[in-house]
């Protein structure tokens, strides 16, 4: 993604990992029930991988064991609401538009809310590590539709994959 | 309302880990019938300047709704697993009430059950969510020959 750049010398790494990684912490970083799951996120440049770490609390098939799917698809939706705001704060976080003072949780614009969110579950999640990437196939002013894979050994062998509609949050003030 | 099955149905909720986690309980059940409530908790919000419960926690509640709905229906599936599952979310459900879901298995083939649930508040004439699913259904071995 290219947004709008800085004017002037380029930024030192450190502030630019700095500024990047508050943004992401302030988005995600204070959500009670995703704190709960344990779920995080890997950043490279503007590419997001949320983790759902392998726990007893998370399963649904204590035989198998399987993860539950309830949580499959809570993943899911978490991984594809952070990745919306994400891509949409992007430009804003880049360009200064948004101060970074301001990056805090509870001051950024609200999370998009979801509309409808279909899950197709393809094997058992395994009792080990979950990883989700989601890709915003379109994002509009008012409605955002994004699509979401997750795996776990292989990135190539999905355990899970959704699509959901956004309705996107009106801008502050 | 038969008091084995809901014996079963009690006991198949409180053996999966992530429902007894998020303290869901059987209100009612019958022939492919699932009623269940989960109590609001601070820990499954999913926006803390609302304390609206998130999305995701609704999906475990009615995932494990239409789950019980299939284990109950009469043709007596030995086991189950979701294949799909959408969800609509109306409205957020309003923080400090529980939500409550009914499910319906409307039908069940040899492999697979067709399901659908409501997920409401308090307020029972607006719902929170709805959901339609179809899940697998595994039979007992002397089923299949």
């Amino acid at each position: 993604m290219s947004g709008p750049t800085r004017r002037g010398p380029p930024e030192a790494v450190e502030i630019v990992k700095g500024r990047r990684d508050r943004a992401l912490r302030a988005l995600a970083g204070d959500v009670p029930y995703i704190i709960y799951l344990g779920v995080t996120f890997d950043r490279r440049g503007d590419e997001l991988t949320a983790v759902l770490p392998f726990h007893d609390k998370i399963v649904g098939n204590p035989i198998l064991p399987a993860i539950h799917g309830g949580v499959t698809a809570a993943f899911l939706e978490i991984s594809a609401v952070i990745e919306l705001a994400w891509t949409v704060l992007w430009d804003d976080i880049e360009s200064g538009a948004i101060d970074v003072a301001d990056l805090e949780p509870g001051r950024l614009p609200d999370l998009p809310k979801t509309i409808d969110f279909t899950v197709d579950y393809l094997r058992s999640g395994l009792p080990r590590d979950a990883y989700a990437r989601a890709r915003v196939n379109r994002s509009g002013r008012r409605y955002a539709s994004v699509h979401v894979e997750a795996w776990q050994d292989n990135r190539s062998r999905l355990f899970a994959q959704a699509t959901g509609h956004f309705l996107m949050s009106e801008p502050r003030g | 309302m038969n008091d084995l099955k809901a014996t079963l149905a009690r006991q198949f909720i409180e053996a999966i880990p992530h429902s007894r986690a998020l303290a869901m309980s059987l209100v009612e059940i019958g022939d492919g019938e699932a009623e269940i409530e989960m109590p609001y908790d601070e820990r499954f919000v999913g926006d803390l300047r609302t304390g609206v419960i998130h999305g995701g926690a609704v999906s475990a509640l009615m995932d494990t709704c239409c789950g019980t709905a299939v284990m109950t229906h009469p043709s007596h599936p030995a086991g189950t697993a979701t294949m799909d599952l959408r969800i609509e979310y109306m409205r957020a459900a309003k923080p400090g009430q529980a939500i409550r879901t009914r499910a319906t298995c409307y039908h069940v083939t040899r492999n697979v059950a067709f399901v659908r649930a409501i997920a409401m508040d308090d307020d029972r004439d607006r719902p929170v969510a709805t959901a339609t699913g179809a899940f697998t259904v595994e039979r007992a071995r002397s089923d299949k020959t």
